[in-house]
């Protein structure tokens, strides 16, 4: 349909057509006096605009540098802050602190492995369930759905993402536990109790608990993102891998998925830093006991849920910096995720052909 | 081998808009059919309604009776998807698979219809790089290059051994050289001549030059209407219709 005319290809008359030749005079002339008109035109917008200021310029570039510094500077004091305050702990338990089981205000004693083990536990729960989902969602939205209903469920999505998350967290303890607790922990128990994953007492408040709450609030990051990548896909790709006689579902894998892999990954890590990060709706159904139990019916604690609940409570200077220790804990694992995940994008991008469908 | 083409009272539409009325139109085998006409005219929807690809439009629908060799395209039992596989299509920019490698482009139309022999996956590769006359250029790069590494005119080059490489028996062109260089168009163009001898070919060209070059007949569109369809001879020297005339002379359009 679309007809761009290209000039080097531009179509002569095969015929005789000719202009009449008293046209020609005239016109010759009327293109001179244009011609003159326009230089005269273009002198008034050269004389009357010198652009000699570069003043504006220069301001400008010096705000956006200042702005793009401030990125770093904010990093870079925050670890630095981070550190500073946990200088205590830091001395008292060394390197240890980061792989020690042991979390007891009383005794004095502190370690941070089994909040990292949470955190990190509870975020993959939430990304396995939240990733399927999501990208099934951002399927049907863009390519099966009909138009009225596609406005509705973006709409829904995004509203998910609107809802603070004490609420997810009153949620979780007076309508998901019951539920986990009733139906879903018993039945995970009998049909896979056997890996070691689903034992022990069910509480429904723990760890699958939180992953579960997690997943709900990431699904609106991951879904949109996903949504606006496979959106931005040129419907040229859709037809090349139809035309070669694809089903729909090909021309998805083939022709959308694929091309959006890249920005799927980016929407998934969005997704992964906000689970890192999710605090009270964590801290409201994770139980908050920090041990490691390999159940996912077991209580647990992540990072981000002991700092909520025993800062206003901690006694004493150790325990404090203890406690920014863990700060500082959250921080270099959600550097170390963001970086493989950056390897993860880098691997995907840079061995095109070896990488299969 | 190609095989004819019968269209028999063809109709097209979009949403309430009709863009082809009543087409009636045969192609002969394993020559080279150009379509010509002014923007807008329906000669991009007439292709692609040959292949069930207008279809893939929302609110686009057509009816009628396309008849390619044995297959009815729109009979009650047809399978767009069988009827793709068996009609291959290049469109009129070019459109590789970035994230896939030269050879994955090429290899994607088989893999998709469950092609699973190595080497005669190979070997098809190569038979249709070679037709396209690509394969001199990117043979010793094939798993290396991305299909988006390649000039525009390889681009095209690559799309047409893509859509080759399931030995199709109709091959639908829709303007496969307007984003291209006069050089890269003329390969392309030589192609086309090379490529009748396997299949049949329908080409739809906003050229009259092109049309002239490359196609033994030639049909004129014009709002939705199939005007003229002759050899492409006649057409361009003693045209029947009026708006033929007027529209290779350059008088309108």
């Amino acid at each position: 349909m679309s007809d761009s005319v290209d000039p080097m290809n531009s179509t002569e008359p095969l015929g005789k057509l000719q202009k009449p030749a008293t046209a020609i005079p005239s016109m010759a002339q009327v293109s001179k006096e244009r011609k003159t008109a326009a230089s005269t035109v273009l002198q008034k917008i050269r004389t009357s605009h010198p652009r000699a200021s570069r003043v504006p310029d220069a301001v400008f570039a010096v705000i956006i540098l200042l702005s793009a510094i401030s990125v770093f500077a904010i990093v870079v004091l925050v670890a630095w802050e981070l550190i500073d305050k946990s200088r205590l702990s830091l001395h008292q338990f060394g390197i240890g602190f980061f792989y020690g089981h042991d979390w007891d205000p009383v005794a004095g004693s502190f370690g941070a492995m089994p909040f990292i083990y949470g955190t990190l536990v509870s975020s993959f729960l939430a990304l396995l369930m939240a990733v399927p989902l999501s990208i099934g969602v951002a399927v049907y939205v863009t390519e099966m759905c009909p138009q009225r209903l596609r406005a509705i469920i973006s709409f829904l999505v995004e509203l998910l993402a609107a809802i603070p998350s004490v609420i997810y967290g009153l949620w979780g303890i007076f309508v998901l536990a019951p539920l986990l607790r009733e139906y879903v922990e018993p039945f995970l128990a009998r049909t896979l109790g056997w890996t070691g994953l689903f034992t022990g007492p069910m509480y429904g408040l723990g760890m699958l608990a939180a992953g579960i709450i997690m997943a709900i609030m990431v699904v609106p990051v991951i879904a949109s993102i996903t949504r606006e990548v496979m959106t931005a896909v040129p419907q040229n790709q859709r037809e090349a891998v139809l035309a070669l006689g694809a089903t729909r579902w090909e021309m998805i894998r083939m022709g959308v998925l694929r091309n959006a892999r890249i920005g799927i990954v980016g929407g998934i890590i969005l997704g992964l830093g906000r689970a890192l990060g999710e605090t009270m709706a964590v801290t409201m159904v994770i139980g908050n006991r920090p041990e490691i139990a390999k159940s996912l019916f077991a209580p647990g604690y992540t990072m981000a849920s002991v700092i909520a609940n025993e800062f206003t409570e901690a006694t004493g200077d150790l325990y404090l910096s203890a406690l920014v220790e863990i700060g500082l804990a959250l921080f270099i694992v959600t550097l170390i995720v963001n970086a493989l995940a950056r390897l993860l994008v880098w691997s995907i991008t840079g061995g095109t052909a070896r990488v299969r469908a | 081998m190609g095989v004819g083409i019968e269209v028999r009272g063809l109709n097209a539409w979009y949403g309430k808009n009709q863009s082809l009325n009543s087409i009636d139109m045969t192609v002969a085998a394993n020559h080279v059919t150009a379509v010509i006409g002014p923007s807008g005219c329906g000669k991009s929807t007439y292709v692609r309604c040959l292949n069930r690809m207008h279809e893939t439009i929302p609110e686009a629908r057509a009816e009628g009776s396309v008849k390619v060799g044995e297959m009815d395209v729109y009979g009650s039992g047809s399978d767009p998807v069988e009827v793709r596989r068996r009609i291959g299509m290049v469109f009129q920019k070019p459109n590789p698979f970035p994230s896939m490698s030269i050879y994955d482009n090429v290899a994607a139309g088989l893999k998709l219809n469950g092609f699973r022999n190595r080497k005669q996956m190979n070997e098809l590769v190569e038979r249709s790089l070679k037709l396209a006359a690509l394969w001199d250029e990117v043979k010793d790069s094939l798993h290396k290059k991305s299909g988006a590494s390649l000039s525009g005119g390889q681009q095209q080059r690559l799309c047409i051994a893509r859509a080759l490489a399931v030995e199709p028996e109709v091959l639908l062109m829709d303007e496969p050289a307007s984003a291209l260089d006069p050089i890269s168009t003329s390969k392309i163009e030589e192609l086309i001549f090379q490529l009748k001898q396997h299949y049949t070919v329908v080409i739809v060209t906003h050229n009259m030059q092109q049309a002239a070059r490359v196609a033994e007949f030639t049909a004129f569109f014009l709002m939705g209407s199939l005007i003229e369809y002759d050899k492409t001879e006649k057409i361009f020297t003693t045209p029947a219709d009026k708006r033929t005339e007027d529209y290779i002379t350059g008088r309108f359009g």
